[in-house]
């Protein structure tokens, strides 16, 4: 029964990318992306990928997140698109 | 029930093509250069999916060896080893003797092996373990993705010093000005 989760868990991740890439605020978009790479961490992490799973939420998580925050910060916050 | 089944077993590929195809439209087409890199992430981990999705088996589980019998002929074989360089160590200065001891030790682990290399080598089945290949490959992917991102976002950094916006077409429009 676990394909279920997967299942949701690929569903989120489509839906995260698309709001991450459509909203207007940009500290906004920074933390959904976090979202999206979390949820994709728990997606390898449900098949089998432990080693990758633990780097993706260590650097994909949260150096990218951190990254892009301290970026937005020291420049705009708005978007036009 | 059956044909969600059937969805589900290729549903990482579909979601994959869904997910770099999202990415590439980002780099496209958006203006903002903060939202270009973070479909240019997107479309890096969409390619990381894919690999490990390659990598995995069903009824598999994570590739680490778990089996006692194993490690029992470890530690067998380095008490061993143990012995024969405290014997070694014993007789001081006698090489004969060393080498007598080293060879011995050799003789004897091959012979343990030989023993129990049936049982060792049975219980290991390669259909239990998922693939680790593409694990390796993809923990540097990783690393590789967060390191551009990191020179993506100081590059925008630099150009917001020098144009005051993020805004590719502002930029655009500032450089045609300029000249």
């Amino acid at each position: 029964m676990t394909w279920i989760f997967d299942l949701i868990l690929l569903v989120f991740m489509v839906i995260t990318a698309l709001i991450s890439l459509h909203v207007k605020d940009l500290l906004s978009a920074a933390m959904i992306f976090g979202v999206y790479s979390f949820l994709m961490c728990l997606l390898w992490a449900g098949m089998g990928a432990v080693d990758v799973a633990f780097t993706e939420a260590a650097v994909g998580a949260g150096v990218s997140a951190v990254f892009l925050i301290s970026t937005v910060l020291r420049t705009s916050r708005r978007s036009s698109d | 029930m059956e044909f969600l089944q059937h969805i589900a077993d290729s549903f990482n590929y579909w979601i994959f093509i869904i997910l770099m195809m999202i990415g590439l439209y980002a780099m496209v087409a958006k203006n903002n250069l903060v939202k270009k890199l973070i479909g240019m992430s997107i479309f890096q981990t969409a390619i990381i999916l894919f690999y490990v999705s390659i990598g995995y088996k069903e009824n598999a589980t994570i590739p680490i060896l778990s089996h006692a019998l194993i490690h029992e002929v470890h530690h067998e074989e380095a008490g061993h080893y143990k012995e024969a360089v405290q014997e070694a160590h014993h007789d001081e200065g006698n090489a004969a003797e060393a080498a007598h001891a080293a060879a011995e030790y050799a003789a004897e682990k091959a012979g343990k092996y030989l023993e129990h290399s049936d049982h060792a080598i049975l219980d290991i089945n390669p259909d239990d373990y998922v693939n680790p290949l593409v694990h390796v490959l993809m923990l540097t992917a990783i690393v590789v993705g967060v390191a551009t991102l990191g020179v993506g976002l100081a590059i925008t950094q630099k150009l917001y010093g020098e144009f005051g916006t993020v805004e590719e077409s502002e930029i655009i429009e500032a450089i045609k000005f300029e000249k």
